[in-house]
């Protein structure tokens, strides 16, 4: 039995809530109908005004191309299964986890230690133990980065508790 | 001829010359590290270019285009990882090749044979883009937006992966161009009372996103791969009898990259696995093939590297990108206040001519410097990842935050990441976003004005010869994927 046919009878083993290609194109349409009923809200120009068609002509011939493409997609899938993906490993989470982190931190603290505690966390969980490397990637590199920036591109970073420092605030 | 004296300017500028040398190290540094490219090493450097002059920055950004092409063969040969995905078909015989102890063989030829696809592109460019220019002064708007479509189109169905999804994310690319004021009218779209997104989304947070931090993310599922790397002791040129064995396969693939390049499309990926499979099925000894051929590395990077001069001729010519890294480059060129198109021929010639000129010397000091440095090269790929990416997401965070020093555009940046990640996990292509977001304006632009021209009336579009021309080659661009699958079943 060649793999296609493995993949297809693992596949039709499914229910079809839980393939793939289901979830992806009704993630994809579902965005597409919000979208396509929040084009309803735009401002529509006066007739007197209107050159052409109207702002939200445009956008709704789109999200209507890509509704009808997306159910082709699925459509097409019943002839040709997907490949069936591992699950995303643990170390994939943790990158999540940390942009979140990153997120929080620069808001509320400081952008300069978000680049930091992402650094750390992410080279943590990837299997990095060194405490000179890890040094080097959370502390080194973005104060280099940062003067770099800072000097050259003349660019100034948003407020927070270790930039404050810097720029004697 | 006049002009043409004008394409060694770079030559006689020390600052020139100084950014040439740094944009070509560079991109081998990006071309070597899989993951990287010259994409998201165009998209990361484009903040930095702020500070040079336009000639400057758009130098720097052709070598790092011509340079990181190449690059990806040192790691294609060495440890059988394209560093770029236009060399993925290298790997199919030079690691083969290194692996019988000729890495620096397979190297050698690699090398000449990218130098000369290179070269042979920035020829065609010379000669093409002024006669492409020309021929685009009897555009208006209607065909303007033929071209457009014509070209994602094109990508969709040239590019790699379903013609279907790159279609839906060609559409997507243009969706996001429709977020902001409405040219028009002024008209809000899309900004749900965010006062920052009037003005659009950024490409350069949404190029960031889309490569960087979403390969950031696909690394993270990688991290148990184990590369098996080859020794290498230098790279030799390749002998007489190879030579004599490869240079019809360089010529021809030359040609066919040049060709792939000026279409709008994944440019060197599609251009590689083309000259490949075509140098395979000229060749006297096809069974080589897979088994350390000579032919095939000279057919893959011929084409590969051909395919940037190519490229670049639709985007000066025309303003439509030939390729994700041009898409990038025409990003640079606009915000550094030059419109390409057919009057930068006209109004300024030593600038063209000396990105030409650039492109040129870009591919000599890439030859010299592959030649003598992959070693050195090769031992970048030791950086381990888990140092690596934590370093480029800060310079991706600074990079995005710096142009025009908005938080927005960091977010703009982490969310187009994970999306870029699930993206190509289910078979998305994210190259047609780019050339969507980038193609979107003048889409849009150009219907609108045609139906103003045409008062409403959408029959008009059939009456323009050029528009109908345009037409037809879509259609004919959309079938090709049906019929080359009908040829393959007969097959």
């Amino acid at each position: 039995m060649n793999n296609v046919q493995k993949q297809k009878r693992a596949n039709k083993s499914l229910p079809f809530f839980f393939k793939d290609e289901f979830k992806v194109s009704l993630i994809i349409i579902s965005i597409s109908l919000i979208l396509l009923i929040s084009t309803f809200n735009f401002d529509i120009v006066p007739p007197i005004l209107n050159r052409g068609i109207q702002p939200a002509t445009f956008p709704k011939g789109l999200l209507v191309l890509i509704i009808i493409l997306t159910s082709l997609v699925y459509y097409l899938s019943f002839k040709k299964p997907w490949e069936i993906k591992k699950k995303l490993p643990k170390p994939f989470f943790l990158t999540i986890i940390s942009f979140i982190l990153f997120a929080v931190i620069s808001k509320i603290l400081d952008f300069f230690l978000a680049i930091s505690v992402l650094s750390i966390f992410v080279s943590y969980c990837w299997g990095e133990r060194r405490i000179f490397y890890l040094i080097l990637v959370s502390i080194i590199f973005p104060i280099i980065v940062f003067i770099f920036f800072e000097t050259i591109l003349g660019l100034r970073f948003p407020p927070g508790i270790i930039t404050n420092i810097y720029y004697q605030v | 001829m006049e002009n043409l004296s004008l394409m060694f300017a770079p030559l006689l500028s020390s600052k020139l010359m100084i950014v040439l040398i740094f944009g070509t190290l560079f991109g081998l540094i990006l071309g070597v590290l899989p993951g990287l490219g010259p994409t998201t090493g165009g998209a990361l450097i484009l903040p930095f270019t702020m500070t040079l002059d336009p000639l400057s920055a758009i130098v720097l950004l052709t070598a790092i285009y011509c340079s990181a092409t190449y690059g990806g063969a040192i790691t294609a040969v060495l440890i059988n990882t394209p560093g770029t995905p236009a060399a993925a078909a290298t790997c199919l015989d030079g690691y083969p090749l290194a692996q019988k102890g000729e890495a620096g063989r397979a190297l050698g030829m690699a090398t000449v044979s990218s130098t000369i696809g290179g070269i042979f592109s920035v020829i065609v460019l010379v000669f093409f883009a002024p006669l492409l220019a020309q021929l685009a002064y009897e555009f208006g708007q209607p065909e303007y937006f033929a071209l457009a479509i014509f070209g994602l189109t094109m990508l969709a169905s040239i590019g790699e992966g379903s013609p279907i999804k790159n279609l839906i994310a060609g559409a997507f690319g243009i969706l996001i161009s429709t977020i902001g004021k409405d040219f028009m009218t002024s008209i809000e779209r899309f900004t749900y009372g965010i006062n920052e997104l009037s003005e659009g989304i950024g490409f350069i947070p949404v190029v960031v996103g889309l490569f960087a931090i979403s390969e950031m993310l696909t690394q993270s599922t990688l991290l148990n791969q184990i590369f098996k790397r080859v020794a290498l002791k230098a790279v030799k040129l390749p002998s007489l009898s190879d030579y004599k064995k490869t240079w019809k396969t360089i010529l021809r693939s030359s040609g066919i990259g040049s060709f792939i390049g000026v279409l709008p499309a994944e440019g060197g990926t599609v251009a590689s696995l083309i000259g490949y499979s075509e140098a395979k099925r000229w060749s006297k000894s096809p069974e080589e093939f897979g088994k350390g051929s000579v032919e095939g590395i000279a057919g893959a990077e011929a084409a590969n590297n051909a395919a940037t001069g190519g490229a670049m001729v639709p985007t000066l010519a025309l303003g439509i990108p030939g390729s994700a890294t041009t898409a990038v480059i025409l990003t640079g060129l606009i915000i550094h206040g030059v419109r390409p198109g057919p009057d930068l021929f006209r109004e300024q010639p030593d600038f063209l001519y000396g990105i030409f000129g650039s492109m040129l010397i870009a591919n000599v000091l890439f030859f010299i410097f592959g030649f003598f440095g992959a070693k050195i090269f090769a031992r970048i790929t030791l950086v381990p990842n888990r140092l690596l990416w934590p370093m480029i997401f800060a310079v991706s965070v600074c990079g995005t935050y710096s142009l025009s020093q908005s938080m927005l555009d960091v977010w703009i940046m982490l969310f187009f990441g994970v999306i870029g990640f699930f993206m190509r996990r289910y078979g998305f292509s994210v190259v047609p976003v780019i050339i969507g977001l980038i193609l979107g304006e003048l889409v849009e632009g150009t219907l609108r004005q045609s139906l103003v021209i045409f008062e409403g009336n959408w029959l008009l579009f059939l009456t323009r010869p050029i528009v109908v021309t345009f037409f037809i080659l879509s259609l004919i661009a959309l079938a090709f994927p049906l019929l080359r699958k009908k040829k393959n079943e007969q097959i």
